[in-house]
Protein backbone atom coordinates (compact mmCIF):
# COMPACT_ATOMS: atom_id res chain seq x y z
CA UNK A 1 0.00 0.00 0.00
CA UNK A 2 1.33 3.29 -1.09
CA UNK A 3 1.23 6.44 2.08
CA UNK A 4 -2.11 7.60 -0.17
CA UNK A 5 -3.94 4.77 2.15
CA UNK A 6 -6.55 4.46 -1.06
CA UNK A 7 -7.07 1.10 0.12
CA UNK A 8 -8.24 2.35 3.64
CA UNK A 9 -10.90 4.51 1.94
CA UNK A 10 -14.21 3.34 1.83
CA UNK A 11 -14.46 3.65 -2.36
CA UNK A 12 -15.21 0.84 -4.32
CA UNK A 13 -13.23 0.36 -7.71
CA UNK A 14 -15.83 2.15 -9.62
CA UNK A 15 -15.62 5.35 -7.64
CA UNK A 16 -12.09 5.60 -7.60
CA UNK A 17 -12.33 5.22 -11.22
CA UNK A 18 -14.82 8.16 -10.98
CA UNK A 19 -12.83 10.22 -9.38
CA UNK A 20 -9.12 9.89 -10.89
CA UNK A 21 -11.01 10.27 -14.08
CA UNK A 22 -12.58 13.45 -12.82
CA UNK A 23 -9.50 14.80 -11.64
CA UNK A 24 -7.55 14.28 -15.00
CA UNK A 25 -10.12 15.58 -17.37
CA UNK A 26 -9.99 18.96 -14.33
CA UNK A 27 -6.44 19.19 -13.87
CA UNK A 28 -5.13 18.41 -17.73
CA UNK A 29 -6.34 21.66 -18.96
CA UNK A 30 -5.36 23.80 -16.52
CA UNK A 31 -1.66 22.60 -15.93
CA UNK A 32 -0.16 25.48 -18.30
CA UNK A 33 3.20 25.22 -17.13
CA UNK A 34 3.71 21.24 -17.86
CA UNK A 35 2.59 22.57 -21.74
CA UNK A 36 5.64 24.94 -21.73
CA UNK A 37 8.21 23.21 -19.80
CA UNK A 38 10.38 20.25 -19.59
CA UNK A 39 8.80 18.08 -17.40
CA UNK A 40 11.14 15.49 -15.61
CA UNK A 41 10.06 12.10 -13.93
CA UNK A 42 8.02 11.46 -11.39
CA UNK A 43 10.58 10.09 -9.37
CA UNK A 44 8.09 8.81 -6.66
CA UNK A 45 7.21 10.14 -2.91
CA UNK A 46 10.12 9.14 -2.07
CA UNK A 47 12.02 12.20 -4.39
CA UNK A 48 13.14 14.75 -2.09
CA UNK A 49 15.49 17.35 -3.82
CA UNK A 50 16.88 18.26 -7.06
CA UNK A 51 20.22 18.15 -8.21
CA UNK A 52 21.82 21.71 -9.01
CA UNK A 53 25.02 20.46 -9.99
CA UNK A 54 26.73 23.63 -7.80
CA UNK A 55 28.06 23.20 -3.98
CA UNK A 56 29.04 26.17 -1.29
CA UNK A 57 32.15 26.43 0.27
CA UNK A 58 31.84 25.34 4.23
CA UNK A 59 34.38 27.98 5.82
CA UNK A 60 34.71 25.89 9.45
CA UNK A 61 36.57 22.41 8.47
CA UNK A 62 36.92 19.65 11.39
CA UNK A 63 40.71 19.07 10.27
CA UNK A 64 43.82 22.11 9.11
CA UNK A 65 44.05 21.78 5.28
CA UNK A 66 41.25 19.91 4.58
CA UNK A 67 38.69 21.91 2.33
CA UNK A 68 34.98 21.18 2.27
CA UNK A 69 32.59 21.65 0.28
CA UNK A 70 28.64 21.54 0.45
CA UNK A 71 26.54 20.06 -2.42
CA UNK A 72 23.38 22.17 -3.03
CA UNK A 73 20.12 21.11 -3.83
CA UNK A 74 16.60 22.00 -4.73
CA UNK A 75 14.20 21.16 -1.95
CA UNK A 76 10.69 19.29 -3.40
CA UNK A 77 7.91 21.01 -2.23
CA UNK A 78 4.60 19.01 -1.07
CA UNK A 79 1.12 20.61 -2.64
CA UNK A 80 -1.75 18.80 -0.76
CA UNK A 81 -5.58 20.20 -1.71
CA UNK A 82 -7.99 18.87 0.40
CA UNK A 83 -11.96 18.08 -0.32
CA UNK A 84 -14.60 15.49 0.78
CA UNK A 85 -17.20 13.62 -1.63
CA UNK A 86 -20.41 12.58 0.36
CA UNK A 87 -20.71 8.80 0.25
CA UNK A 88 -24.39 9.00 -1.04
CA UNK A 89 -22.97 10.30 -4.04
CA UNK A 90 -20.40 7.54 -4.33
CA UNK A 91 -23.25 5.23 -3.34
CA UNK A 92 -24.83 6.33 -6.44
CA UNK A 93 -21.87 6.08 -8.61
CA UNK A 94 -22.41 2.46 -7.98
CA UNK A 95 -25.53 2.46 -9.02
CA UNK A 96 -25.00 4.10 -12.20
CA UNK A 97 -26.02 7.48 -11.89
CA UNK A 98 -24.12 10.08 -14.34
CA UNK A 99 -24.61 13.20 -12.40
CA UNK A 100 -22.66 13.32 -9.46
CA UNK A 101 -21.79 15.96 -7.45
CA UNK A 102 -18.08 16.41 -7.51
CA UNK A 103 -17.64 20.35 -6.97
CA UNK A 104 -15.49 19.83 -4.11
CA UNK A 105 -12.99 17.71 -6.28
CA UNK A 106 -13.07 20.18 -9.29
CA UNK A 107 -12.55 23.35 -7.03
CA UNK A 108 -9.36 21.58 -5.41
CA UNK A 109 -7.91 20.77 -9.03
CA UNK A 110 -8.66 24.20 -9.75
CA UNK A 111 -6.65 25.53 -6.80
CA UNK A 112 -3.45 22.68 -7.31
CA UNK A 113 -3.54 23.44 -10.72
CA UNK A 114 -3.44 27.16 -9.93
CA UNK A 115 -0.82 26.58 -7.23
CA UNK A 116 1.28 25.04 -9.68
CA UNK A 117 1.33 27.43 -12.58
CA UNK A 118 1.62 30.33 -9.64
CA UNK A 119 4.85 28.64 -8.40
CA UNK A 120 6.10 28.31 -12.22
CA UNK A 121 5.60 31.28 -13.98
CA UNK A 122 5.58 33.79 -10.99
CA UNK A 123 7.80 32.37 -7.87
CA UNK A 124 7.68 31.08 -4.84
CA UNK A 125 10.19 32.67 -3.04
CA UNK A 126 9.25 31.01 0.54
CA UNK A 127 9.67 27.50 -1.54
CA UNK A 128 12.07 28.33 -3.16
CA UNK A 129 11.32 28.69 -6.53
CA UNK A 130 11.86 31.41 -9.39
CA UNK A 131 9.26 31.39 -11.43
CA UNK A 132 9.87 32.05 -15.64
CA UNK A 133 8.01 35.63 -15.41
CA UNK A 134 10.47 37.14 -12.65
CA UNK A 135 13.69 35.63 -13.59
CA UNK A 136 13.27 36.92 -17.21
CA UNK A 137 16.21 39.42 -18.03
CA UNK A 138 14.18 41.30 -20.39
CA UNK A 139 12.13 44.71 -20.23
CA UNK A 140 8.90 43.32 -19.65
CA UNK A 141 6.29 44.58 -22.15
CA UNK A 142 2.80 45.64 -21.51
CA UNK A 143 0.32 44.29 -23.24
CA UNK A 144 -2.44 46.64 -22.60
CA UNK A 145 -6.02 46.42 -23.82
CA UNK A 146 -6.10 46.97 -27.21
CA UNK A 147 -5.89 43.83 -28.67
CA UNK A 148 -4.93 44.68 -32.16
CA UNK A 149 -1.41 45.43 -30.73
CA UNK A 150 -1.12 42.20 -29.38
CA UNK A 151 0.45 40.90 -32.65
CA UNK A 152 2.76 43.57 -32.22
CA UNK A 153 3.61 43.16 -28.56
CA UNK A 154 4.24 39.27 -29.04
CA UNK A 155 6.33 39.94 -32.29
CA UNK A 156 8.68 42.52 -30.21
CA UNK A 157 8.91 39.72 -27.35
CA UNK A 158 10.01 37.34 -30.19
CA UNK A 159 12.74 39.53 -31.52
CA UNK A 160 14.20 40.28 -28.08
CA UNK A 161 14.14 36.20 -28.02
CA UNK A 162 16.02 35.90 -31.15
CA UNK A 163 18.14 38.67 -30.66
CA UNK A 164 19.84 37.31 -27.21
CA UNK A 165 20.18 34.02 -29.49
CA UNK A 166 17.08 32.14 -28.18
CA UNK A 167 15.84 30.14 -31.07
CA UNK A 168 12.70 29.16 -31.98
CA UNK A 169 9.81 27.46 -31.22
CA UNK A 170 8.48 29.62 -28.85
CA UNK A 171 5.16 29.49 -26.42
CA UNK A 172 2.72 31.94 -25.41
CA UNK A 173 1.33 31.44 -21.83
CA UNK A 174 -1.61 33.95 -20.83
CA UNK A 175 -3.58 35.12 -18.38
CA UNK A 176 -7.25 33.85 -18.46
CA UNK A 177 -8.32 37.76 -18.91
CA UNK A 178 -5.77 38.02 -21.42
CA UNK A 179 -7.02 34.48 -23.37
CA UNK A 180 -10.31 35.44 -23.47
CA UNK A 181 -9.76 38.86 -24.58
CA UNK A 182 -7.41 36.99 -27.67
CA UNK A 183 -10.01 34.66 -28.18
CA UNK A 184 -13.00 36.90 -28.64
CA UNK A 185 -11.15 39.03 -30.98
CA UNK A 186 -10.99 38.83 -35.09
CA UNK A 187 -8.55 41.26 -36.94
CA UNK A 188 -9.70 43.15 -39.73
CA UNK A 189 -10.52 41.21 -42.12
CA UNK A 190 -11.98 38.49 -40.04
CA UNK A 191 -9.06 36.48 -39.40
CA UNK A 192 -8.73 35.52 -35.70
CA UNK A 193 -6.13 37.01 -33.31
CA UNK A 194 -5.23 33.85 -31.96
CA UNK A 195 -4.35 32.62 -35.44
CA UNK A 196 -1.84 35.26 -35.93
CA UNK A 197 -0.31 35.26 -32.64
CA UNK A 198 0.44 31.11 -32.89
CA UNK A 199 2.42 32.22 -36.52
CA UNK A 200 4.30 34.36 -34.80
CA UNK A 201 5.37 32.24 -31.74
CA UNK A 202 5.26 29.30 -33.91
CA UNK A 203 4.58 27.09 -30.98
CA UNK A 204 1.83 26.30 -28.45
CA UNK A 205 -0.86 29.07 -26.81
CA UNK A 206 -1.11 28.15 -23.07
CA UNK A 207 -4.40 29.44 -21.20
CA UNK A 208 -2.62 29.79 -17.96
CA UNK A 209 -4.70 29.94 -14.93
CA UNK A 210 -3.03 32.14 -12.02
CA UNK A 211 -0.89 34.32 -14.29
CA UNK A 212 -1.03 37.44 -14.36
CA UNK A 213 -0.36 38.70 -17.94
CA UNK A 214 1.76 36.29 -19.82
CA UNK A 215 5.05 35.32 -21.16
CA UNK A 216 6.58 34.22 -24.62
CA UNK A 217 8.92 31.61 -23.78
CA UNK A 218 11.27 29.01 -25.59
CA UNK A 219 9.58 25.79 -25.85
CA UNK A 220 13.30 24.39 -27.12
CA UNK A 221 13.75 22.51 -24.17
CA UNK A 222 16.48 23.03 -21.76
CA UNK A 223 15.46 26.40 -20.45
CA UNK A 224 12.86 25.67 -17.82
CA UNK A 225 13.02 22.67 -15.86
CA UNK A 226 9.88 21.33 -14.22
CA UNK A 227 10.91 18.10 -11.71
CA UNK A 228 8.14 15.86 -10.36
CA UNK A 229 8.49 13.91 -7.27
CA UNK A 230 4.93 12.25 -7.12
CA UNK A 231 2.93 13.21 -9.63
CA UNK A 232 -0.61 14.62 -9.33
CA UNK A 233 -2.54 11.67 -7.17
CA UNK A 234 -5.61 11.52 -5.13
CA UNK A 235 -5.14 9.82 -1.14
CA UNK A 236 -7.18 9.22 1.59
CA UNK A 237 -7.49 11.32 4.69
CA UNK A 238 -10.35 9.89 6.83
CA UNK A 239 -13.78 9.30 6.92
CA UNK A 240 -16.96 9.32 8.41
CA UNK A 241 -20.63 8.94 8.54
CA UNK A 242 -21.56 11.39 5.49
CA UNK A 243 -18.46 12.00 3.97
CA UNK A 244 -14.86 10.48 2.80
CA UNK A 245 -12.23 13.15 2.86
CA UNK A 246 -9.27 12.84 0.38
CA UNK A 247 -6.96 15.46 -1.00
CA UNK A 248 -5.38 16.04 -4.16
CA UNK A 249 -1.02 15.66 -4.02
CA UNK A 250 2.33 16.38 -6.09
CA UNK A 251 5.57 16.72 -5.14
CA UNK A 252 7.89 19.47 -7.46
CA UNK A 253 10.68 22.12 -8.04
CA UNK A 254 11.06 23.84 -10.38
CA UNK A 255 14.21 26.07 -11.89
CA UNK A 256 14.96 28.40 -14.65
CA UNK A 257 18.23 27.50 -16.65
CA UNK A 258 18.00 30.33 -19.10
CA UNK A 259 16.17 33.46 -17.32
CA UNK A 260 16.66 35.28 -20.85
CA UNK A 261 14.93 32.71 -22.61
CA UNK A 262 11.08 34.08 -21.87
CA UNK A 263 9.80 37.79 -21.89
CA UNK A 264 7.39 38.94 -19.43
CA UNK A 265 4.21 40.40 -21.15
CA UNK A 266 1.90 42.44 -18.35
CA UNK A 267 -1.29 42.93 -18.40
CA UNK B 1 15.31 1.75 -42.32
CA UNK B 2 12.25 4.20 -41.94
CA UNK B 3 11.18 5.31 -38.40
CA UNK B 4 8.32 3.02 -37.83
CA UNK B 5 10.06 2.18 -34.33
CA UNK B 6 8.17 5.34 -33.06
CA UNK B 7 4.61 5.19 -32.44
CA UNK B 8 4.29 8.67 -31.41
CA UNK B 9 5.35 11.74 -33.64
CA UNK B 10 8.93 11.54 -32.98
CA UNK B 11 9.62 15.04 -32.38
CA UNK B 12 7.17 15.17 -29.36
CA UNK B 13 9.34 12.20 -28.16
CA UNK B 14 11.42 13.35 -25.30
CA UNK B 15 15.11 12.17 -26.63
CA UNK B 16 15.07 9.51 -23.90
CA UNK B 17 12.55 7.75 -24.97
CA UNK B 18 13.44 7.60 -28.69
CA UNK B 19 16.84 5.90 -27.48
CA UNK B 20 14.79 3.39 -25.54
CA UNK B 21 12.61 3.10 -28.57
CA UNK B 22 15.16 2.49 -31.08
CA UNK B 23 17.02 -0.05 -28.08
CA UNK B 24 13.84 -1.67 -27.98
CA UNK B 25 14.14 -2.21 -31.70
CA UNK B 26 17.37 -3.20 -32.18
CA UNK B 27 16.64 -5.85 -29.38
CA UNK B 28 13.65 -6.65 -31.22
CA UNK B 29 16.42 -7.59 -34.33
CA UNK B 30 18.79 -9.31 -32.55
CA UNK B 31 15.81 -11.94 -31.36
CA UNK B 32 14.69 -12.52 -35.00
CA UNK B 33 18.45 -13.22 -35.85
CA UNK B 34 18.83 -15.52 -33.58
CA UNK B 35 15.70 -17.10 -34.32
CA UNK B 36 16.56 -17.46 -37.78
CA UNK B 37 20.57 -18.36 -37.21
CA UNK B 38 18.51 -21.16 -35.36
CA UNK B 39 16.69 -22.27 -38.30
CA UNK B 40 19.53 -22.13 -40.84
CA UNK B 41 21.41 -24.28 -38.44
CA UNK B 42 19.33 -26.87 -37.86
CA UNK B 43 18.75 -27.56 -41.83
CA UNK B 44 22.39 -27.20 -42.77
CA UNK B 45 24.05 -30.43 -43.37
CA UNK B 46 27.51 -29.07 -43.87
CA UNK B 47 29.60 -28.60 -41.04
CA UNK B 48 32.25 -25.87 -41.90
CA UNK B 49 28.77 -23.70 -42.50
CA UNK B 50 27.30 -24.63 -39.45
CA UNK B 51 30.10 -23.71 -37.74
CA UNK B 52 30.03 -20.30 -39.34
CA UNK B 53 26.44 -19.60 -38.31
CA UNK B 54 26.76 -20.90 -34.83
CA UNK B 55 29.52 -17.71 -34.90
CA UNK B 56 27.57 -15.33 -36.07
CA UNK B 57 24.44 -16.47 -33.97
CA UNK B 58 26.94 -15.78 -30.40
CA UNK B 59 27.64 -11.92 -31.68
CA UNK B 60 23.77 -11.79 -31.85
CA UNK B 61 23.48 -13.32 -28.33
CA UNK B 62 26.18 -10.99 -27.43
CA UNK B 63 24.06 -8.21 -29.39
CA UNK B 64 20.87 -9.18 -27.71
CA UNK B 65 22.43 -9.05 -24.37
CA UNK B 66 23.68 -5.60 -24.18
CA UNK B 67 20.71 -4.30 -25.94
CA UNK B 68 18.91 -5.98 -22.74
CA UNK B 69 21.09 -4.48 -20.06
CA UNK B 70 20.92 -0.91 -21.35
CA UNK B 71 17.00 -1.17 -21.32
CA UNK B 72 16.83 -2.58 -17.99
CA UNK B 73 19.32 0.17 -16.70
CA UNK B 74 17.20 2.68 -18.28
CA UNK B 75 13.92 0.72 -16.85
CA UNK B 76 13.75 -0.24 -12.82
CA UNK B 77 11.01 -1.73 -12.69
CA UNK B 78 11.58 -3.66 -15.58
CA UNK B 79 14.90 -4.63 -14.25
CA UNK B 80 13.06 -5.31 -10.70
CA UNK B 81 11.13 -8.03 -12.92
CA UNK B 82 13.29 -9.18 -14.60
CA UNK B 83 15.71 -9.69 -11.64
CA UNK B 84 12.82 -12.15 -10.30
CA UNK B 85 12.76 -14.49 -13.14
CA UNK B 86 16.46 -14.72 -15.04
CA UNK B 87 19.01 -17.01 -14.28
CA UNK B 88 16.65 -18.42 -11.57
CA UNK B 89 15.93 -22.50 -10.85
CA UNK B 90 11.93 -23.37 -11.11
CA UNK B 91 9.00 -22.30 -12.56
CA UNK B 92 9.51 -19.58 -14.99
CA UNK B 93 5.46 -18.60 -14.43
CA UNK B 94 5.40 -18.29 -10.70
CA UNK B 95 8.37 -16.41 -11.03
CA UNK B 96 7.31 -13.90 -13.35
CA UNK B 97 4.00 -13.34 -11.03
CA UNK B 98 5.82 -13.29 -7.76
CA UNK B 99 8.57 -10.72 -9.37
CA UNK B 100 5.93 -8.43 -11.02
CA UNK B 101 3.43 -8.43 -7.60
CA UNK B 102 6.75 -7.39 -5.74
CA UNK B 103 8.06 -5.20 -8.06
CA UNK B 104 4.80 -3.34 -8.43
CA UNK B 105 3.92 -3.50 -5.24
CA UNK B 106 7.26 -1.22 -4.03
CA UNK B 107 7.18 0.97 -7.38
CA UNK B 108 3.41 2.35 -5.75
CA UNK B 109 5.26 2.70 -2.25
CA UNK B 110 7.43 5.09 -4.61
CA UNK B 111 4.51 6.59 -6.23
CA UNK B 112 5.96 6.27 -9.60
CA UNK B 113 2.94 6.41 -12.38
CA UNK B 114 4.04 2.86 -14.12
CA UNK B 115 2.93 -0.56 -13.39
CA UNK B 116 0.50 -0.72 -9.99
CA UNK B 117 0.99 3.41 -9.80
CA UNK B 118 -1.72 4.96 -8.27
CA UNK B 119 -1.27 8.26 -9.34
CA UNK B 120 -3.45 10.07 -11.85
CA UNK B 121 -0.72 10.01 -14.35
CA UNK B 122 -0.81 12.77 -15.64
CA UNK B 123 2.91 13.79 -16.35
CA UNK B 124 4.29 16.47 -18.36
CA UNK B 125 1.82 17.41 -21.08
CA UNK B 126 3.72 19.24 -23.72
CA UNK B 127 2.17 19.23 -26.96
CA UNK B 128 -0.85 18.36 -25.92
CA UNK B 129 -2.39 21.66 -27.21
CA UNK B 130 -3.61 24.78 -25.84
Amino acid sequence: MSHLLREHAPVTEAGWELLDSEARERLTPALAARKLVDFAGPHGWAHSATNLGRTEKIAEVPEEEVAARRRLVLGLVELRVRFSIARSELEDTDRGAEDIDLDALDQAARRVARAENAAVFHGWSAAGIAGIIEASTHDRIALGEDCERYPRHVAKAVDALRAVGIEAPYGLALGPETHTRVLETSEHGGYPLLEHLREIVGGPIVWAPAVTGGAVLSVRGGDFLFDSGEDLSIGYESHDADAVHLYLEESFSFRVATPDAAVALEP
Amino acid sequence: MGFDQYHEPADELPEETRTFARLCASLTEEAEAIGWYEQRISVESDRQARAIMRDAQGEEFKHFSMNLEFLLRRSPLWREIAEGILFQEGDIVEHGEEAEEEATEEQALRGAPLVGSESLGIGGVRGSGR
